[in-house]
């Protein structure tokens, strides 16, 4: 089941799962919104532990965990050497010894040093051991670009995470997701990979770097209840119902694909993945099949990216539904320049054009 | 005048004369066992000469002795004179064909038994693959452990696992991966929530000096020393890395144990084939962390006297011989000869604990073999391959189950 908006008079449809709109809701960005997760579960939690390169003292250096050193002290919240794959195994030997880590990677561009912990133990920890050991770790990072932050501060790695078996792989693309699905995560016995797409932290992006900075503030998915709840794993979100072409974003891409789907006057279906892995098919396929059309936009490069995935379930469970070839909209083979950011950056334009070039096939 | 790029050699290589000549040993008791708690950095003659109980007489001397009783030193011998057996059975099943692999830790046994023997049941083990003798003293059953290496029916990990990366929860023992030094900077996380939730415990880590060289080395030091973590850290400096010599891995000039001091760590240097010492340095150590002095990083001087594993032939790389010279002897030897002088053992009362303790190897192993073999007889099912991938069977696993269900 999907929550579904209707982007035209903004109502949202949430799924039973998910609870109404609680008076206690108030305006969030998406940094206030993950602040506020990890606050429910420091309070909730005695087990859960926090820690990552300046996120102590300081509260990081996006503000995701601001105040929480002052408010649950410094044992329970607190900075870290520069070690990143320290960092991780230190939380999976936490976490085999029964408490719930939830470490920050400060940029996801500074992730690799970690992946053998996350890849070659976090992941396996439980299968290797038949079930006797496993770490419930959950690793925050933020990741994407359009903050001319060049090669090194802009990567999107999930495809790499994704391809990992025995991790789960998230990326929310606005403030109540964001809450609701590092709940999700930091409750889950299974360790997660969080990617939190920066240039949606502090207000919805649609590709377009010559509109102002919008605020979350007039977003409806900016509104976001204070206490305890879930966003569930493994559940897409259909963020636009449409008839002519289903679109599978996730993370900034959302807010492109929904704004390129109105440059070009398409009824598009645009669906959030919000989790890669475990993936929601059925929410994807059934619009695929229903739409016969398929465009796959993501942040990240297009060969082995997490798009070649989505294509392939599209194709194994839609081929006699489809009408045109699975398009995707990815950015470029080559690391993320600087100067010429807004070239790589899969942006409206090209969206718009693979939605057109969808619709002629 | 030109520099010349140096790369460190071997001490000897085959077709040498085995040479150990680099090799200072400080006369056993000579060392001062200083307080506990002492600044990490008044450690330094302990991290760079070594620690050494048993002197050439066969007596405990000097103030590391530790206050072991007979039968615990009796106990010690036992474990590890079964380990030894074990191993030597299980290589030549492994050349029998019974096992994919198969990998011996003889010579260097009394750093794993006496240095559990030193921790308390509660404290929590992570091991290298060549730490199995923690488990035979753990009381882990030689039947489980053969299963493992069988991939039998009886293997507690399904089959999931090369031979000898055991895994025991109850043991404390903790599931052996494959990439060397990964369980290093864990045991530090594992150290700073058992101080976290107070419960009294502390955790003990190995590498070898080869893995030494590795980032993870680097973390569990740093990390240990600015949380105090209640760990013990422990390189195990059996001479070789396979085919590469402990020069190469950092060690030709400086012990690895000198290491420890710049982390703010104290360092000790033991003669890891001395019972004795390696227990009464690990109990120091022990005694550290509990009373909340944080970790201490211990090298434990030994030699691999066995290939690294079936997947070598080290008279390719190191004179045959080498083993029968090495200075600090076999460890059971040396045990044995102490509790001989001691008047606690005798050569009759050894041989006969060699043949009860082959019976118990024999019969472990009819009782393991009867479960099946890797190749032969019962094993895991192939559709368990899919659980313990996720606490749960998601969708995608559960139709791949299927699909491969379907084809037999
Ligand atoms: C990360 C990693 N690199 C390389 C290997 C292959 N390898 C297995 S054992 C070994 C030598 C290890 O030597 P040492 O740490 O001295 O331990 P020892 O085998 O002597 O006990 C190597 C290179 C591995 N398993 N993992």
């Amino acid at each position: 089941m999907s929550a579904v908006l209707n982007i035209e008079d903004g109502s949202v449809a949430q799924p039973a799962a998910t609870p109404a709109r609680r008076p206690e809701t108030r305006t969030m960005s998406m940094i206030q919104a993950l602040n506020s997760a990890l606050d429910v579960m420091l309070e909730r939690d005695p087990n859960v532990l926090i820690f990552g390169e300046d996120v102590g003292y300081f509260g990081g250096v996006f503000r995701c965990t601001e105040g929480l050193q002052q408010k649950y002290g410094a044992d329970r919240v607190f900075d870290t050497p520069i070690a990143e794959g320290g960092i991780v195994a230190t939380a999976i030997g936490m976490g085999v010894n029964g408490l719930r880590p939830v470490v920050e990677i400060q940029f996801a561009d500074y992730i690799y040093p970690a992946f053998d912990q996350i890849a070659s133990e976090l992941s396996r920890l439980r299968y290797r051991s038949a079930g006797q050991f496993w770490s419930p770790v959950t690793i925050r990072t933020p990741c994407g670009g359009g903050i001319r932050g060049g090669q090194t501060h802009s990567q999107t790695p999930e495809a790499l995470f994704a391809h990992v078996s025995g991790l789960k792989t998230v990326m929310p693309s606005n403030p109540y997701d964001a809450k609701g699905l590092l709940i999700s995560a930091i409750e889950d016995d299974d360790p997660v990979v969080f990617f939190e797409p920066k240039r949606l932290y502090n207000g919805p992006f649609d590709g377009d770097p010559e509109q102002p900075v919008r605020s979350w503030d007039q977003h409806h998915k900016g509104q976001v209840p204070q206490g305890h709840y879930r966003v569930p794993l493994g559940q897409a979100a259909t963020v636009r119902a449409g008839n002519d072409v289903s679109v599978l974003a996730y993370g900034t891409m959302v807010h492109v694909a929904l704004a390129a789907a109105q440059q070009a006057g398409v009824d598009a279906e645009v669906i959030d993945v919000r989790t890669l892995m475990p993936l929601d098919v059925d929410t994807i396929c059934n619009s695929v099949c229903r739409t016969g059309r398929c465009v796959i936009v993501h942040e990240a490069t297009r060969h082995c990216g997490y798009g070649a995935e989505l294509s392939a379930q599209v194709q194994e469970r839609c081929f006699w539904n489809l009408e045109a070839p699975i398009e995707r909209v990815t950015g470029w083979d080559t690391p993320y320049p600087h100067a010429q950011e807004w070239a790589y950056f899969p942006g409206q334009a090209r969206v718009a054009q693979a939605l057109r070039r969808a619709l002629e096939g | 005048m030109s520099a010349k790029l140096h790369i460190p050699t071997a001490p000897c290589r085959p077709g040498d004369e085995p040479d150990f000549s680099a090799i200072t040993l400080p006369a056993a008791g000579e060392l001062a066992r200083p307080d506990e708690m002492v600044a990490a950095d008044t450690t330094r003659e302990l991290s760079f000469s070594m620690i050494r109980v048993l002197d050439e007489q066969h007596q405990a001397v000097g103030p590391w002795s530790p206050a072991l009783t007979p039968a615990a030193l009796r106990d010690g011998l036992r474990h590890i004179l079964l380990t030894r057996l074990y191993d030597d059975r299980m290589l030549r099943m492994q050349r029998q064909g019974k096992m994919s692999f198969y990998l011996k830790c003889t010579g260097e046994e009394a750093v794993s038994v006496a240095q559990c023997m030193a921790l308390e049941d509660g404290d929590m083990l992570f091991p290298t693959y060549r730490q199995q003798a923690l488990l035979v003293t753990r009381g882990y059953p030689l039947m489980d452990m053969m299963c493992q290496c069988l991939s039998n029916a009886g293997d507690r990990l399904q089959g999931r696992q090369m031979p000898v990366m055991y895994s025991s929860d109850v043991h404390k023992f903790f599931s052996i991966s494959g990439n060397l030094g990964t369980q290093f900077s864990q045991a530090v996380g594992w150290a700073m929530a058992a101080e976290y939730r107070k419960t009294g415990d502390i955790a003990a880590a190995w590498v070898g000096e080869g893995t030494s060289a590795e980032a993870d080395f680097h973390y569990a030091l740093t990390f240990s020393a600015v949380y105090r973590a209640p760990v013990i850290l422990n390189v195990v400096n059996n001479q070789w890395a396979i085919s590469t010599s402990q020069n190469i891995a950092g060690g030709e000039q400086n012990p690895f144990a000198a290491r420890a001091i710049g982390y703010g760590i104290p360092g000790l240097r033991v003669d890891g084939n001395d019972f004795l010492a390696v227990f009464a340095a690990t109990r120091w150590a022990a005694n550290r962390a509990r009373a909340g002095g944080g970790p201490t990083l211990i090298e434990l001087y030994t030699y691999r006297a066995a290939a690294h594993s079936t997947s070598d032939d080290p008279a390719r790389y190191r004179p045959s011989d080498e083993w029968e010279r090495w200075p600090l002897g076999d460890p059971i030897t040396r045990l044995k000869q102490h509790l001989i002088a001691r008047g606690e053992w005798s050569e009759a009362q050894h041989e006969q604990l060699q043949a009860e303790l082959a019976e118990t190897v024999q019969h472990a192993w009819q009782k393991a073999i009867s479960l099946g073999t890797l190749n032969e007889g019962p094993r895991p099912p192939d559709a368990a391959m899919f659980e313990h991938v996720y606490k749960d069977l998601p969708p995608h696993l559960l139709e791949q189950r299927r699909q491969l269900e379907a084809m037999t």
